[in-house]
């Protein structure tokens, strides 16, 4: 008991660690989505292509297909594209792209939802009221709908140059604003029942500031729930994104996203150049799937419930 | 012969890091027509060899060892056996009526589901037999609510339908997990003597699982001790209370709060030969000792709290006066009680006074100066670091995910900004020793501490503004009794020795006996009269009082 308790220790002492090591399905989707983020942000060091230099591309090797096939070359691993561009360095760009605008979006409706989820919860009243049925009427837009809203305003108000830089942080907005109901509607269900806990009295009683105990106090206590949807939510960003760059609203095609990509493919998909779909597309099944594996072994552990 | 026999009965609970043994070779024979009281604190598996009994273990756990014979049949032999038996010839009550019957069913359907179960009766037959059976546990006008949901029941009823379902088939043995826990006191006596009754009526085998020692010596014939896992101590109640002659037995009957005397510290058995050591208290040499000068630290009155009911139904109407015109004084240094039943109004007086409710009428007064009308937030710091309170359940009123050292060094940082990080380094350390937790205590999480060391960390806590007056909300009664003698032993030393005021609100008599200088009897949000506690418990003026005190479960009642 003399020894020290680092902080290392209490981790592998935890059920989290424990459940971590003993769910197959919890380490196969880490591993992959490590695999991903890494190859995704590292993408200048990994690949000895880069796409988006004119000077490197040959349209001579464009519509490569796959190396494994007859007409394919070993260079290029998933084949090329219209472009000569190669199909796997592109992919692994773009999902650079995806997971930015993803992580960034998600991020942004978290500090949103949970700011007005917890502030509500915790003075109730009026303040309450208005942010629950504003959540309300904005979960009966179609987040999509939202976002396509949202996109078109900005078109509206931003000018023709400027779009293209804009683009990804219209994009972030877009997909933000249309996700945060969820995270106010469980940080403040959450903040409900930890603010009728004694340890909330007590600080009252001490004369902390509201303030303080909200995010001092309440905010840690009600993490677990909102990391969960985080993570899910995380998962319907990348896949919204890739939506949103699919019809053509996202990303300009100058720094494409996955969804992008797919997009592009799809017009040589009847021609017989499946690759340049199918890949971009089989890539993000497996990233947005990755990401719900994980997220579903997050919410059976962390949930006491559901334990055994 | 005795009708139930369990022999070297083991449960094993495999768990990640290590095994745990709920039950290790219990031997206990119950005889027809004898309550046998299982008692042991929390954690000692009383409840676990109720349940395996009856196979009801939870997984992980298993029965490792060991044989139930009911009668002559070893039912564990073979599973089809407990399920016959299950609800047949054993009958069960759980501690909580409210989670025990179904409440989308009619009791007389689930009465007469039951019975037609397990008796090859007709409907008709069935519901007589229902009827019966409830006007037996003392229901009134059965055949009426024979008809009603659940909910339309008060608790004590609720517990009354759940002994007529376990009583339906007319099982030979009864098995009743804390009955009366989540009572209150009048209606805790109310089924123990229905218990009692029908044990004489039917020729019942009982076994009364309680961690209550009152409500042992009241009805229990014989009585098992357990303590992790392990049979202390077995043999005729009288005996086991009066003459214990294990050391865990001793320390665990010395630990219960007489009900028909004061004594001045409760003797833990464990710790005897610490007694006689000087211990004064480490933070009195921080503490801004103040003179007591014979006057009243807090005066409430006309006190009043009604909480409506929401925004939309029209108030007035539904409001319920919580507290109605509650008026009395707290004199300096002294220990006062407010006793009652649950929903007496007694936490939203604590929470009045430490102003986390307003009162809707009546002011109070600390120190001669109206707290209830400050607005102003420097003005209510000064009295904040003055009135601190501790709370009932040690597991919600600690942060899980700060330190011990930051829950501790909150309230002396916010009162006291300046503070050098040695010095409260050294506070803190001084704080903790004051409520006999050590040094190291400081760099843990409240989840690696059991609920009377939390307990210790809350009053901690509370002592680091320097209190005038503590305010404990039934500060042991999520304890058990052997904790709950060290805590109040605790809360003793710190009020002698720091002057502090104490209003000290519980339900449990004998308690507040042992804790109060004067005590208030609260009912229904009304003061139903003040006294000082001697006089109270020897003289009671009021009715409810009298009642009260005639009803309390007395370990004494042994001796007589």
């Amino acid at each position: 008991m003399d020894k020290i308790i680092t902080s290392w220790d209490r981790i592998k002492d935890s059920d989290i660690y424990h459940s971590f090591i003993k769910s197959p399905t919890a380490i196969v989707s880490s591993v992959i989505l490590f695999i991903i983020f890494f190859c995704s942000f590292f993408v200048e060091f990994i690949t000895p292509y880069n796409p988006f230099d004119p000077s490197s591309l040959s349209l001579m090797e464009a519509f490569t297909p796959p190396s494994w096939t007859e007409d394919g070359l070993s260079k290029f691993i998933l084949g090329t594209d219209g472009q000569g561009r190669d199909m796997l360095s592109t992919i692994l760009y773009g999902s650079r792209i995806s997971l930015i605008v993803g992580f960034s979006a998600i991020i942004f409706s978290l500090i949103l939802g949970v700011g007005l989820g917890l502030t509500a919860g915790y003075f109730g009243g009026k303040y309450e009221m208005i942010v629950m049925r504003l959540t309300d009427v904005q979960l009966t837009v179609p987040s999509i709908l939202m976002a396509l809203l949202v996109d078109g305003i900005a078109r509206g108000l931003i000018s023709r140059e400027m779009h293209d830089e804009m683009a990804i942080y219209v994009l972030i907005f877009a997909i933000g604003i249309s996700e945060w109901p969820q995270f106010a509607r469980v940080s403040r269900a959450a903040t409900l029942v930890e603010k009728n806990k004694d340890y909330v009295s007590a600080s009252t009683i001490i004369g902390v500031s509201n303030l303080v105990i909200m995010f001092k106090h309440i905010l840690p206590n009600i993490l677990r729930p909102v990391l969960v949807i985080g993570t899910i939510g995380l998962a319907l960003a990348i896949i919204a994104e890739s939506t949103l760059s699919f019809l053509g609203v996202g990303v300009p095609p100058t720094t494409p996203s996955l969804g992008t990509l797919i997009r592009l493919g799809n017009d040589f998909l009847f021609s017989g150049e499946w690759w340049i779909t199918f890949f971009p597309a089989i890539f993000l099944v497996i990233l947005a799937f990755s990401i719900n594996l994980l997220g579903d072994w997050m919410r059976d552990t962390l949930n006491p419930r559901l334990k055994k | 012969m005795s009708f139930l026999k369990i022999k070297n009965l083991s449960v094993d609970y495999p768990m990640r890091k290590e095994t745990v043994y709920a039950a290790k070779n219990v031997n206990i024979e119950v005889n027809k027509g004898e309550i046998l009281g299982l008692v042991g604190e929390s954690g000692s598996g009383k409840s676990t060899v109720g349940n395996a009994i009856i196979n009801l273990i939870d997984e992980p756990g298993k029965v490792s060892s060991g044989s139930v014979i009911l009668g002559d049949l070893n039912i564990h032999e073979d599973r089809n056996n407990i399920i016959k038996y299950r609800g047949k010839k054993i009958g069960l009550i759980f501690q909580d009526p409210q989670t025990s019957l179904n409440p989308i069913l009619t009791i007389g359907e689930q009465l007469i589901e039951t019975i037609q179960t397990h008796l090859n009766l007709t409907k008709d037959e069935a519901k007589n037999k229902s009827i019966d059976l409830l006007k037996e546990v003392g229901i009134k006008d059965a055949e009426i609510r024979f008809n009603n949901y659940p909910h339309q029941f008060s608790g004590g009823m609720r517990q009354r339908v759940v002994i007529s379902l376990a009583l339906c088939c007319e099982p030979e043995l009864l098995i009743a997990d804390e009955p009366t826990t989540a009572l209150d006191v009048s209606i805790q006596s109310q089924i123990l003597d229905l218990i009692k009754k029908l044990t004489k009526e039917r020729n019942l085998a009982v076994i009364l699982i309680t961690h209550d020692m009152g409500v042992i010596a009241e009805t229990a014939n014989r009585v098992a001790v357990m303590k992790s896992g392990q049979l202390v101590e077995i043999g005729v109640t009288k005996e086991i209370l009066t003459k214990p002659k294990k050391n865990y037995t001793k320390s665990l009957v010395s630990s219960v709060p007489p009900t028909n005397k004061k004594i001045s510290r409760f003797v833990i058995v464990d710790k005897q030969n610490k007694k006689n050591q000087e211990n004064n208290i480490k933070i009195l040499n921080r503490w801004d000792k103040k003179e007591i000068i014979k006057q009243d630290l807090v005066q409430i009155k006309n006190l009043g709290k009604s909480f409506d009911d929401n925004f939309f139904t029209e108030s007035s109407k539904n409001s319920v006066m919580a507290v109605d015109d509650v008026s009395f004084k707290i004199k300096e240094g002294e220990s006062f009680g407010l006793v009652g039943e649950s929903g007496s109004g007694k936490s939203t007086i604590a929470k009045m006074i430490v102003n986390l409710f307003k009162p809707s009428s009546g002011d109070i007064f600390f120190d001669n100066i109206c707290i209830t009308k400050i607005n102003n937030k420097s003005e209510m710091m000064k009295f904040r670091k003055q009135i601190q309170m501790i709370f009932q359940d040690p597991y919600s009123s600690l942060n899980g995910r700060l330190k011990v050292r930051d829950i501790i060094s909150e309230p002396i940082k916010l009162h006291n900004p300046v503070i050098s990080n040695i010095d409260l380094d050294g506070y803190i350390f001084d704080l903790l020793e004051s409520v006999e937790l050590s040094q190291k205590s400081a760099d843990r999480y409240p989840h690696e501490f059991s609920g009377g060391q939390r307990q210790r960390i809350s009053i901690a806590r509370a002592l680091a503004t320097q209190p005038r007056l503590l305010v404990c909300d039934e500060p042991t009664s999520a304890l058990d009794v052997s904790i709950q003698a060290q805590i109040l032993n605790l809360l003793k030393d710190l009020q002698e020795q720091l002057n502090l005021t104490i209003l000290f609100i519980s339900h449990d008599l004998p308690v507040v006996r042992q804790m109060c200088d004067r005590i208030g009897v609260l009912k229904d949000g009304k003061l139903c009269e003040v006294s000082n506690t001697e006089e109270l418990f020897l003289k009671p003026q009021h009715e409810y009082t009298k009642k009260l005190l005639h009803l309390m479960p007395k370990i004494e009642s042994i001796y007589n």
